[in-house]
């Protein structure tokens, strides 16, 4: 019998084994994700569930911020993964580097502390310095804003100074543009005011660039690289269709935001504006779809990864339809009217972030596995190969499932609650309540436990895939051999 | 500008690198542009966002048959809790009761101007809203379930808000903030809003 195949870092350049570190925190971190959105599906059902104990709006902190967090931590992770590679330089600044991803874990750890822990402080402005900011998505407290702000900083000086030291490929032209963008943004909406809509119209400047725009961009970064490595598509065609595709998502992702200044306060312009710049949005969306699409056709989806090509296509198809077809759905005012803030929302959110960015994240989890077991191989008749497709499978179809239950309970929503209740309290509980919204949210929890499954599976999966595996990687052009 | 002689235009790397440098500058001006106006549009006090002593005011919200959507109306003089403020002292309630609604992260259940969560209904009109039951007796039933909502009855679901410590003096502050929260014009969201009767 033949050595098993370990993970062994001397297989990764200095950027890559920093790289993995990032990748095990996201990987927890999603598992952190899960679990709490699984036990805010069950209060929904039974509202009793934890009550005065870990309340909703904790569990829901939770849940969404160690989702920003994982997603954080897979793009640094995919950005030092690809850098020297990129560059032609090694890391400059590694131990800076890794000095920063210990101060990132311990100050995660430290906030989700004190979320469980203390939960709530008094109406003062140092609880939003110490405890948590209350606002959605950006709950954390103002110091880790600032810790955020010096590790993104500390990140981007070790990518800008290994890309000036090697050569600035199209890929890190665009990843330099987007981590400038991504550090700066953040800061907007470290402040605090009486001001309502003055607060949320800076609030959502942090949100919507990061997520629309900057995390867009991100992963078609990531796309370009992955494409190059799983489908040995050439450089020169990646990058073409990367600025292409960032032409396009900041040509209507930018004004785009004004889709989220239809109802807080803003002027009526914001109306037309937001409607015609967020319709817009999907295209570069279909554009990534296209690209990735017609370069797999090129090479008859030979690929040296089946996992990571895999989740290659589930990100393009998630991106566009989770994204793009589900926030077109109600992106203009004329219908947002009735489903901002319902569960159409959610249905949306849950497959916007899924689709878009949790897909080529793990992408990169397999393409980052392979190299660290030593280049093996991952393409046909893999040995144990039905543990990733069928975590695929469990976690795509859980997600659909998932999606599909809030939006029939969305549905039902912006009816009864929104149309002809008009938004009151008596008639948001009278759509609660309906036998629609129930059901929905019961199907929810049944696909949130099948989608936790395939968490568990794919976890296992990352621990084992490759290790029996005797083969090296199969080289683009034996997979293109075989593909004639 | 082409890198080769027989590239087509329309698919050569450094055309779409110029196109995309040149639409993302124009856009992003283009949003400066905007954010400037729009600073100017929503700075406490004016039209679209009233001053805090609007709070001193009964509030309503009304269909203008023009704008084809219900706008918040500042009526005759109705002061919060029975007292009137000043200016300033209206600014100390409202902020502390934003603070407070941060502090316990109200919008992590609820949605306010329809942003937050999907747990508990939306705060936009709380202040409006029929719950209350009548003008004589909301803004105490409000502030005692601030303070301690756990037994009042919410829905047929089972449904509940949990105690979160609100103090007496925050909970006045979280009530005078959703007034002054309900007379932003939100563009007439909510739709088809039927606010509590006011006239008696």
């Amino acid at each position: 019998m033949t050595a098993l195949r370990a993970l062994d870092s001397a297989n990764l350049n200095g950027g890559q084994k920093l790289a993995v570190k990032y990748f095990t925190v996201a990987l927890a971190l999603l598992g952190v994700q899960i679990t709490f959105g699984l036990l805010a599906a069950v209060q929904f059902v039974m509202p009793d569930f934890l009550f005065g104990v870990v309340d909703f709006s904790i569990k829901r902190m939770v849940h969404i911020n160690a989702m920003i967090v994982w997603m954080v931590f897979g793009f640094i992770g995919a950005v030092y993964w690809m850098l020297e590679e990129e560059a032609g330089a090694p890391t400059v600044g590694l131990k800076l580097g890794n000095i920063i991803f210990y101060v990132f874990t311990a100050a995660v750890l430290v906030v989700v502390a004190v979320y469980l822990l203390v939960q709530v402080g008094p109406g003062e402005i140092e609880t939003q310095w110490f405890i948590t900011e209350g606002r959605e998505y950006t709950e954390a407290p103002r110091w880790a804003d600032i810790g955020i702000v010096v590790c993104l900083l500390a990140f981007f000086y070790n990518v800008a100074a290994t890309f000036s030291k090697g050569k600035v490929t199209g890929i890190g032209g665009v990843l330099l543009l987007d981590l400038v963008a991504l550090a700066g943004i953040y800061t907007l909406g470290m402040f605090y005011t009486t001001n309502l809509t003055m607060d949320q119209y800076w609030w959502w400047w942090v949100i919507h660039m990061w997520v629309e725009a900057t995390w867009e961009v991100m992963v078609g970064c990531m796309m370009a690289y992955g494409l190059m490595k799983v489908l040995g598509t050439s450089r020169k065609i990646v990058t073409t269709w990367l600025y292409l595709e960032v032409f396009m998502m900041f040509g209507s992702g930018i004004l785009g935001i004004g889709h989220h200044y239809f109802w807080i306060g803003t002027p009526q312009y914001w109306l037309s504006i937001g409607g015609f710049f967020s319709a817009l949005e999907p295209l570069p969306l279909v554009a990534m779809v296209v690209h990735a699409v017609y370069d797999a056709g090129v090479h008859k989806s030979r690929n040296n990864n089946h996992p990571a090509m895999g989740w290659l296509i589930a990100h393009a198809f998630g991106n566009f339809f989770g994204a793009g077809v589900f926030g077109f759905i109600h992106t203009l005012p004329q219908i947002n009217l009735y489903t901002h803030g319902t569960q159409w929302s959610a249905s949306h959110g849950h497959f916007a972030f899924y689709g878009a960015y949790a897909t080529i994240i793990i992408a990169f989890f397999y393409i980052a596995l392979q190299k660290w077991r030593g280049d093996v191989w991952m393409s046909g008749n893999l040995f144990g190969g039905w543990k990733w497709k069928w975590s695929m499978v469990l976690l795509n179809v859980g997600m659909l499932g998932m999606i599909m239950g809030m939006l029939v309970a969305g549905f039902a929503q912006s009816q009864i609650e929104r149309a002809i209740g008009g938004a009151t309290w008596t008639a948001f509980f009278a759509a609660q309540e309906h036998p629609w919204f129930v059901q929905g949210m019961h199907w929810r929890l049944a696909f949130g436990t099948m989608f936790a499954a395939g968490y568990a599976l794919l976890v296992w999966d990352m621990l084992t895939i490759g290790k029996r595996e005797t083969r090296p990687v199969q080289s683009h052009d034996d997979a293109a051999l075989e593909a004639k | 500008m082409a890198a080769n002689d027989n590239e087509l235009w329309w698919a050569s790397e450094t055309f779409w690198k110029k196109t995309t440098i040149w639409t993302t500058a124009v856009m992003f001006l283009v949003l400066v542009g905007l954010t400037l106006d729009t600073m100017s549009q929503i700075q406490v006090g004016g039209k679209r966002v009233p001053a805090y002593s609007a709070i001193n005011h009964r509030i309503d919200y009304k269909m203008d048959e023009s704008r084809h959507a219900q706008v918040p109306v500042i009526g005759i003089e109705e002061p919060l809790f029975g007292k009137k403020l000043t200016e300033q002292e209206a600014e100390a309630l409202v902020d502390h009761g934003k603070l407070t609604m941060h502090a316990k992260n109200c919008m992590d259940c609820h949605t306010i101007l329809g942003n937050g969560a999907y747990y508990a209904p939306d705060l936009t009109k709380a202040w409006l809203d029929p719950y209350w039951g009548s003008r004589g007796v909301r803004e105490e039933l409000m502030v005692a379930f601030i303070k301690d909502p756990t037994d009042k009855i919410h829905n047929s679901l089972g449904r509940r808000m949990p105690n979160l410590g609100v103090t007496d003096t925050e909970a006045h502050a979280v009530v005078a903030y959703l007034k002054w929260m309900s007379t932003i014009d939100t563009n007439g969201f909510p739709n088809n809003f039927k606010p509590i009767d006011q006239e008696n």
